[in-house]
């Protein structure tokens, strides 16, 4: 028998981080995987980041997390997403060599701490007196640990479908995966069901790249990591090529062909990346689909054609991208394909990722039923920190909907449960203004430094950080006369009157770098620092006007209601009430707010119950 | 901010049950008393000495502890929660004298977990239950204080739900404008999601103009205390007198003696069915000494600004804006002539007080609430401003990420309005709508 505090099992994106900042925090961490070389592998699309996915990596950052410097590691094409809007819906987004990424992955993991990489698979829990306390390994090898993070992906019941094709199972092993499953279904967790889909994978030699726009990896320098100094691979561009009407005839012709569309898959699929057969289908009026050729890596010639998800018969996929322009004679590596999948009804977890009726054992990733390594890496990065808080009688930090995006992710997943795969979207944090990925640093690194998340090397450069960022401040804080402003050409009245620096750049017109003629040269050396304080002058009257809504969401987030709250108790809840309530376990009035359906009389009731049995 | 407006935490004791009165003060034919809550069933088994089936009235013979006989009611049994409180509901028809009345009230009282309902209660556990909606509980509310035919109209409307669906379809309206952005914002550059340039004023316009056009309507605060008629003049105009001619009574005291009025008093009377609020004001002159009549001065000027409208009883050069100028005292040949006075009247021999009683319902008809029309409480009209403002800075605006935050805000209040949340709301009007992802 091996002993460690922390067990991770699984080794993508969440288990990563879950097993790292374990670590971090002084925890003794063993990561489970079936195969230590794939660690860090990227199992879908080579990209890192994108709208509100952004965000997350750079929130993840923010506690010194993995993805984010790995990413720079790999990144082979930077693109920042909506550049032309506000900057808090801006999406860092790259492009990463797999190889790169994976090495890069497995290289950092090393310098986390007492983390120790066990080959093997986890057959089953080992849950002593109600408690979970590490796994059984399929050769019979014991780990004992005090809290278990399961990152296992889409190893429960997982089908792969390609036309008539049927491949059960996944990349675990049926026999191994088989008592795990056991061990959840006899803990009466609630299971649904979801689907999702990749596309083929194409040879990018036999693409006629001449005949297509090009798009460039962006000329700016910034990184995905706060802590990375600069883009260290040479750069390569992407091609964008279109679906037409013949491409849309050849699917049609062969819709009842694909198991979406025959029955085979009764699952949802996301509905923010459907199949191309599903967006064919469902908005017919559409002459083309915009398709993004993003190269796999600098040695491969791996393609990943973005935005053709499929899971057509492999002749069909092959005749389709044949029909669009410079894919005239495209081979395929890998034919597209759907899975399908069991996944834990996220209302079953609670805030910290612990699921309810198992204490010990924490769930990250897809098996919470959402998508994407970067939804993947934050909930490793919760379930790894609390665990570890949990383990070690740490205080974890206080993440709510107000200060990250990783919040808004738990939040709406443990309340409101998912319907589809749940992807980050900016559209999810009504606060958005205030959490924009390049102040990611801000909000939360002071944060996960009092947690214990942080290493010495970003512990130091915080510090130097904000010793920039108060001389920046206080040079802002100086005031100037419109006068002057209007005499150096800027667009300002000038009778407004004097105001501070900070002020003035919420004028149409005035930015930092028009004022630079008034601030020290040495307080504008830190641009991503200037930007950060910049928005965050432009946005301060909206800022300002949240922070009423934000008392009220801080009010009501300080009233709990507790795991046994009696809601079949409560006269005046209704039936309906009482189950939406009893399903998601809100752990506070504010939350209990935020649960879909519930009505303000209900909210109402609930504030009294909770009045009084805090009284 | 529901929690905050609606609900005295305090004084709700949710797991009593609550009886009242339903019915006008006794003595009357008939005493309906209402039982909702838990032990509703208890209290009826314990007068009527059954349960009798739901929703069907019986004869029951009602009795006290020691079984003596207190009435031979109606009773009527409403299982919940299909109720209109939500909850177990009895209903007593007794004999409407005070001492059966009094008698039955004192059995109930002596239950346990029993008690009489505060005043508003039972709408309160209909809202609280989700039975209605926040804004129907508002207007049931009311509806049971209505006093005039003006009142109740207006009431009935609101607790119709009307103004619910109407907030119903603006929220709708936003939903699909926020899509619009929303789709912008997180689709627009990393797919080819074909949202062209918004239009914002062309879709956000019509919302707007329609709810300006409701914060311009009356609010309800006018209806339920009354269009505010101010007498305002010099010293010994006959304010007074005809003030107490207006509110039918000797309310004021009128004497030739300037300066008898020192404070402003006010009576609510209906006419026509029409709610007023009469104030007789101390004469206004400058050069009291009377510390008690400067104050009665100062308080005159303040009703003068707070009124609907006023009555100008004085010199035509001194007259507020849009008084009416008032030629009083016709009987009296030495009174003051006015050079076009929108009535000529004696209050002593009733001449021209007819006509200025018709006028005075005319204009306040105007300026009140249409009969059978929703009007707005200070609440609604206070968080309906905000959602306008919200739209029309959204409007003005270029940066969709700004405009976003605007019609967040907008949705906010549309949401105080109605008691829902939107961001899931906004995500399905935004994926039914568009073609977007990869």
């Amino acid at each position: 028998m091996q002993f460690f505090d922390i067990i991770v099992v699984g080794g993508g994106h969440a288990g990563v981080e879950a097993a790292a900042v374990a670590a971090r925090m002084g925890a003794r961490v063993a990561l489970v995987s079936f195969d230590l070389s794939v660690i860090g592998a990227m199992s879908c699309n080579p990209a890192i980041g994108g709208l509100g996915k952004g965000h997350l990596v750079r929130e993840v950052d923010a506690f010194d997390g993995v993805i984010a410097r790995a990413a720079d590691a790999a990144a082979i094409h930077y693109r920042m997403l909506n550049r032309s809007k506000g900057s808090a819906v801006q999406g860092p987004r790259v492009q990463a060599d797999r190889t790169l990424f994976k090495a890069a992955v497995q290289r950092l993991l090393q310098e986390q701490g007492d983390l120790s990489l066990v080959q093997g698979e986890a057959a089953a829990l080992r849950i002593l007196g109600g408690r979970v306390s590490g796994v059984m390994l399929a050769d019979g090898t014991e780990l004992s640990g005090s809290a278990v993070v399961l990152c296992t992906g889409t190893f429960l019941g997982g089908t792969l479908f390609r036309g008539e094709e049927r491949i059960t199972g996944g990349r675990v092993g049926e026999s191994s995966a088989q008592r795990l499953a056991a061990q959840m279904r006899e803990a009466d967790l609630p299971m649904a069901r979801l689907k999702t889909g990749t596309p083929p994978r194409l040879d990018g030699r036999t693409i006629d790249w001449s005949r297509l726009a090009e798009q460039p990896s962006d000329g700016e320098s910034w990184c995905m990591s706060a802590m990375s100094s600069g883009r260290v691979n040479s750069q390569v561009f992407c091609a964008i090529t279109r679906t037409n009407p013949r491409s849309h005839d050849v699917i049609r012709a062969n819709l009842h062909r694909s198991p979406l569309f025959s029955g085979a898959i009764g699952a949802k699929g996301p509905r923010y990346c459907p199949s191309i057969e599903d967006k064919i289908h469902r908005f017919a009026d559409r002459d083309g689909h915009q398709i993004f050729l993003e190269p796999e890596g600098l040695d491969t010639p791996f393609v990943y054609p973005n935005g053709v998800s499929t899971s057509l018969p492999a002749d069909v996929q092959l005749e389709m991208m044949r029909t669009m322009d410079g894919l005239e004679r495209v081979e395929m590596f890998v034919p597209g394909y759907a899975v399908e999948y069991d996944h834990i009804d996220p209302r079953a977890l609670r805030s910290t990722l612990e699921v309810r009726a198992m204490p010990g054992l924490y769930c990250a990733g897809q098996i919470n039923g959402t998508t994407g390594y970067e939804e993947a890496a934050a909930q490793g990065l919760v379930a790894g920190m609390q665990a570890a808080a949990n383990v070690l009688g740490k205080q974890p930090p206080e993440l709510d909907r107000a200060n990250s995006y990783i919040a808004v992710m738990i939040d709406d997943l443990t309340l409101h449960g998912v319907s589809e795969p749940y992807r980050m979207l900016t559209a999810r944090a009504e606060y958005r203004l205030r959490l924009r990925a390049n102040n990611a640093t801000s909000r939360l690194t002071p944060l996960a430094i009092a947690a214990g998340c942080v290493g010495r090397a970003r512990a130091e450069w915080f510090v130097r950080r904000e010793e920039r960022k108060s001389a920046l401040a206080a040079e802002l804080d100086r005031e100037l006369h419109s006068n002057e402003l209007a005499s150096h050409g800027l667009p300002v009245r000038r009778d407004t009157g004097r105001l501070t620096l900070r002020e003035w750049l919420r004028f149409d017109g005035v930015d930092l770098s028009r004022l630079s003629a008034w601030i020290a040269a040495e307080a504008l050396v830190d641009s991503d620092l200037g930007d950060e304080m910049a928005e965050d002058a432009a946005y301060a009257p909206y800022l300002a006007r949240q922070e009423s809504e934000l008392r009220e969401l801080r009010a009501n987030e300080a009233l709990p209601l507790g795991d046994d709250f009696p809601y079949g108790d409560i006269p005046g809840l209704s039936r309906e009430m009482v189950e939406r309530l009893s399903a998601a376990h809100p752990a506070t009035l504010a939350a209990a707010g935020r649960v879909p359906g519930i009505t303000p009389a209900a909210l109402a009731t609930l504030l009294i119950h909770a009045r009084r049995l805090a009284a | 901010m529901v929690m905050r407006d609606h609900v005295d935490a305090g004084s709700m004791q949710i797991m009593d049950t609550i009886f009242a009165l339903s019915s006008g003060a006794p003595p009357a034919a008939i005493a309906v008393i209402r039982i909702s809550g838990a032990n509703a069933s208890l209290a009826l088994g314990t007068l009527a000495g059954r349960l009798p089936e739901p929703r069907r009235a019986s004869v029951a013979r009602l009795r006290d502890a020691n079984g003596g006989t207190l009435d031979n009611a109606l009773v009527l049994w409403f299982p919940g929660p299909d109720t209109v409180t939500g909850e177990d509901i009895a209903e007593l028809h007794c004999h409407g004298g005070r001492a059966v009345v009094a008698a039955v009230e004192a059995v109930l009282a002596g239950l346990p977990n029993v008690r009489r309902a505060t005043p508003g209660e039972f709408t309160r556990r209909s809202f609280v239950n989700g039975r209605i909606d926040l804004a129907e509980a508002e207007g049931l509310g009311d509806l049971l204080s209505a006093e005039t035919e003006l009142q109740r109209r207006s009431a009935l409307a609101m607790a119709g739900g009307a103004f619910s669906r109407l907030v119903e379809r603006w929220r709708e309206e936003l939903l699909t404008l926020s899509a619009r952005v929303e789709a912008q914002l997180d689709f627009a550059d990393e797919d080819d999601v074909a949202v062209s340039a918004l239009d914002f004023s062309a879709l956000g316009n019509g919302l707007c103009a329609e709810i300006r056009d409701w914060l311009a309507r009356p609010r309800v605060e006018a209806l339920r205390e009354g269009y505010r008629v101010v007498l305002a003049g010099p010293p010994n105009a006959g304010k007074s007198t005809l003030f107490n001619a207006l509110v039918e009574s000797e309310a004021a005291i009128a004497t030739p003696i300037a300066g008898t009025t020192r404070d402003v008093l006010t009576r609510p009377v209906a006419i026509e069915g029409v709610p007023f609020v009469f104030a007789d004001t101390a004469g206004l002159r400058d050069d009291s000494t009377d510390t008690v009549e400067t104050i009665g001065v100062e308080r005159a000027r303040d009703a003068v600004q707070r009124a609907d409208l006023v009555l100008w009883l004085g010199a035509e050069d001194k007259a507020p804006d849009n008084a009416w100028k008032i030629e009083a005292q016709v009987d009296r040949p030495d009174h003051a002539a006015v050079h076009n006075p929108r009535h000529r009247i004696s209050a002593v021999t009733g001449e021209g007080l007819a006509s200025l009683r018709a006028d005075l319902v005319e204009a306040a008809r105007a300026a009140l609430p249409k009969p059978g029309e929703a009007a707005l409480s200070a609440r609604q009209h206070r968080l309906l401003a905000e959602a306008e403002q919200a739209l029309t800075v959204a409007g003005e605006l270029k940066d969709p990420l700004l405009v976003a935050e605007n019609l967040r805000l907008a949705r906010v209040a549309f949401d105080s309005l109605l008691g829902r949340t939107t961001t899931e709301d906004m995500l399905d009007t935004l994926f039914n709508g568009f073609c977007i992802g990869k």
